[in-house]
């Protein structure tokens, strides 16, 4: 047990100036590293690793076994090579799986949090204590492989909405976590998703109660500060009975010259009526624009399972940073008239590479999905947009509509559309409609000659070609959401 | 007009012209340009000597591809032109390094011959943008949306535009006319100090032609100067110029009076390009 005379808080951080969300300045913003005394395992994966993750946890036995089971699968699973990235290969030996600040077991308060973390999420724009948190929204705060903080629960919980971190809520929910952890991406789905079910140390969970609007907006804002540690967080989001819910998560991540891992689950639930929200803006820190060194590599897993009728998952992503991005939220319609939404952005420049899109999977009958996926490469960046649309036998009535544009800046960027549709019942309806286009010079000048800059030109541009997704988006974040496109776009113009 | 002079300042000619600065707004020396580059190189422009008085109003004729469109875009700054040799003044001050969004705010329109489409872009925000940088240029305060919107629909009603313009993107879907009317609504918001308008007659009926003019001839004044670029004499039966030229093979081929369009009407381009 640590307390705070033992801890090593002498070094303090970059500044990074006052910034939103997601910053305005040229620079990557959020390159800065927070000092602080870390508890940490060696490097390396192993059997022993997961049992003392779980330990020191101090988890239930189910929770072992899942971990077990994964890593056991994870062992005889391949590293998908179908994404149109290239990267060298990872030494999955050479990455710390548990990392957290040292800290009380329990903490009882904000006081308990380590002051150099607190000042960590002011800096990043997310205040985390009492007088200056964000009075709509409920935040919880990941740092590297633990969940630090969370506000608003309280009065959350006088609406019997539970909000919490993963951990905590394995001790104080087991019987809901057994009942929903996995039950949407099991734990062999994929190779990422195996090593997270093997070793996610936290993250956040939501549960909303029946007939329940959340009464504010809810939002993780992850964190990783340590060089060789991955972040393999877990979200678990369920909506009972005819309630709803909004979610956001914000990334971002210091400036190191070495690749970190992020291999995130996220599932989400919802039973009858019921409505998940989730959207993300995305801004890891995507490595040296000129040399591409360093950067997040994204590797995740997100679904949602609409299991009730008439139920809804909407997915709404704002992908502006990562090295590399591997990403397809995705809904499986399995009540019946549920609907499921995929609406993305995804920006990529530099030396960026980005696959991402959406799997919609229609079981039930009179299911529908829509897809909106804008993709913008600037620079010598690779953008493309996968995606399958699968309707099932049974699926009688089903619909999707897919609309996936591509807009290309410069001469050296290249986008790519990977449509896969499967269909097994006549009676539905599939359309997929695509676009690629490129900023002219004529465009450009036809601004410069009204006196607008290029570069403003440019994103205005971009953010008109990305109006329909943007829309989705609750509105402060919108607003974010443009700036940080606006500010990625400068100078990728050649 | 700025005492340092920039590359003028060693011109003797120039200097004289600083005496009286209020008087040429724009003046254009031996200009020479082309496209291209390496092999691929195009002339266009061979050495063009035109000088705009504030108040007056130019028209620019001569048969196709003889440079008018190219003139106008190497004046309003458009990078694809290399400009070789020569000078391009505007109000005294040599503008030939500053980008196009530059010289627009010092005051510079030019109205395109064939809009272009920017789909997603909502026509009245472009609109606000253009004004308030303008505004900026000029340290004044910038418009929200709601005082601009009062401009704007004022402007709007002049040009017998459809509200429904406000909300669409810009240019996207128009007709030839609708294009050309907002080319003359974009002018009228930013208040030029000089206007260089292409073929803005072209594409239209004779009743969107006398609303073009309209709103061109509402621009006019003595602090102003106006260039009509133009194919045909139509458009300036409606806007009265003061001086006509005739661009044939890159080069001013003749200078008159309006009566030189009549001319031209009625004779062609022939007896002046031989």
């Amino acid at each position: 047990m640590e307390n705070a005379s033992d801890r090593n808080t002498s070094a303090s951080t970059a500044p990074a100036g006052d910034a939103g969300v997601m910053g305005t300045a040229t620079e990557y913003k959020y390159g800065f590293t927070t000092n602080v005394e870390m508890e940490s395992f060696g490097k390396g994966i192993s059997e022993d690793v997961i049992r003392a993750i779980s330990a020191k946890k101090n988890e239930p036995p189910f929770l072992l076994e899942f971990r077990l089971k994964a890593y056991k699968k994870w062992l005889t699973m391949k590293e998908p090579n179908w994404a149109h990235v290239q990267y060298p290969a990872i030494d999955y030996q050479d990455i710390v799986y548990f990392a957290k600040p040292k800290q009380k077991p329990t903490l009882t308060g904000l006081d308990e949090v380590d002051p150099e973390i607190l000042k960590t999420f002011e800096k990043l724009g997310i205040p985390l204590d009492e007088q200056k948190r964000l009075s709509n929204v409920a935040v919880d705060a990941v740092f590297d492989s633990v969940s630090v903080a969370t506000t608003h629960k309280k009065k959350l919980m006088e609406h019997g909405v539970i909000f919490c971190s993963i951990s905590e809520a394995i001790h104080e929910y087991p019987e809901l976590i057994e009942q929903y952890l996995g039950s949407v991406v099991p734990v062999a789905d994929n190779f990422y998703a195996a090593l997270n079910s093997a070793v996610f140390t936290d993250g956040s969970f939501v549960y909303i109660p029946p007939n329940t609007k959340c009464p504010m907006e809810l939002s993780t804002y992850f964190r990783i500060n340590t060089e060789e540690s991955g972040q393999f967080e877990r979200t678990l989001i369920v909506c009972a009975e005819g309630s709803y819910v909004s979610y956001l998560e914000g990334c971002t991540a210091p400036k190191f010259d070495t690749n970190q891992l992020h291999a995130a689950v996220v599932e989400l639930v919802t039973l009858d009526n019921a409505e998940i929200k989730y959207s993300t803006v995305q801004n890891w820190y995507a490595g040296d624009p000129k040399t591409g060194k360093g950067g997040i590599y994204n590797f995740v897993t997100k679904r949602g399972k609409c299991l009730g009728k008439d139920s809804k998952i909407s997915w709404t992503q704002v992908e502006t940073g990562s090295a590399i991005t591997w990403k397809y939220p995705s809904c499986i319609l399995v009540g019946e008239g549920s609907v499921g939404e995929f609406y993305s952005v995804a920006l990529t420049n530099g030396h960026m590479q980005a696959d991402t899109g959406t799997k919609m999977i229609h079981l039930g009958k009179n299911t529908r999905s829509s897809i909106i996926s804008k993709g913008i490469a600037g620079d010598q960046s690779s953008n493309a947009y996968r995606g399958l649309v699968r309707i099932a036998k049974n699926a009688t009535g089903a619909r999707n509509f897919s609309q996936c544009d591509s807009m290309l800046v410069g001469n050296r960027s290249s986008a790519h559309t990977f449509p896969y549709i499967e269909t097994g019942n006549s009676a539905s309806q599939v359309e997929h409609e695509a676009s690629t286009s490129k900023i002219s010079e004529e465009q450009l000048f036809y601004f410069q000659s009204r006196g607008i800059p290029r570069e403003e030109a440019i994103s205005m541009i971009v953010n008109g070609f990305c109006k329909d997704v943007f829309n989705q988006l609750p509105m402060e974040f919108a607003v974010e959401a443009q700036k940080l496109l606006a500010l990625k776009l400068e100078n990728s113009v050649g | 007009m700025s005492p340092t002079g920039g590359l003028a300042a060693s011109d003797p000619e120039t200097q004289t012209e600083r005496v009286k600065p209020v008087d040429t707004m724009l003046e254009v020396k031996s200009l020479t340009a082309h496209v291209g580059e390496g092999d691929a190189i195009t002339p266009i422009l061979k050495g063009i000597d035109l000088s705009v008085k504030r108040g007056e109003v130019h028209a620019i004729m001569g048969p196709n591809g003889s440079g008018k469109s190219t003139l106008s875009k190497v004046i309003a700054g458009h990078p694809d032109y290399s400009v070789t040799r020569g000078e391009l003044l505007f109000n005294g001050e040599n503008i030939l390094a500053l980008a196009a969004d530059e010289r627009a705010r010092k005051g510079i329109f030019m109205g395109f011959q064939y809009p272009v489409e920017i789909p997603g872009v909502n026509n009245a925000e472009f609109l606000r943008m253009a004004y308030n940088q303008r505004r900026k240029a000029e340290g004044k305060e910038e418009a929200d949306p709601l005082d601009f919107e009062e401009i704007l629909d004022v402007k709007m009603k002049e040009l017998d535009m459809d509200a429904r313009f406000k909300e669409r993107a810009i240019n996207e879907g128009y007709s030839g006319g609708e294009k050309k009317r907002n080319e003359i609504l974009q002018m009228a918001i930013l208040d030029p100090a000089l206007a260089i308008l292409d073929e803005t007659d072209s594409g239209l009926d004779v009743d969107a032609l006398k609303i073009v003019a309209g709103g061109i001839n509402r621009l006019r004044g003595p602090s102003r100067a106006i260039v009509l670029i133009t194919h045909y004499q139509r458009l300036l039966d409606y806007v009265k110029p003061d001086i006509v030229h005739v661009l044939s093979g890159g080069r001013i081929v003749k200078t008159g009076g309006k009566e030189l369009a009549l001319e031209v009407e009625t004779k062609g381009y022939d007896w002046l390009v031989k």
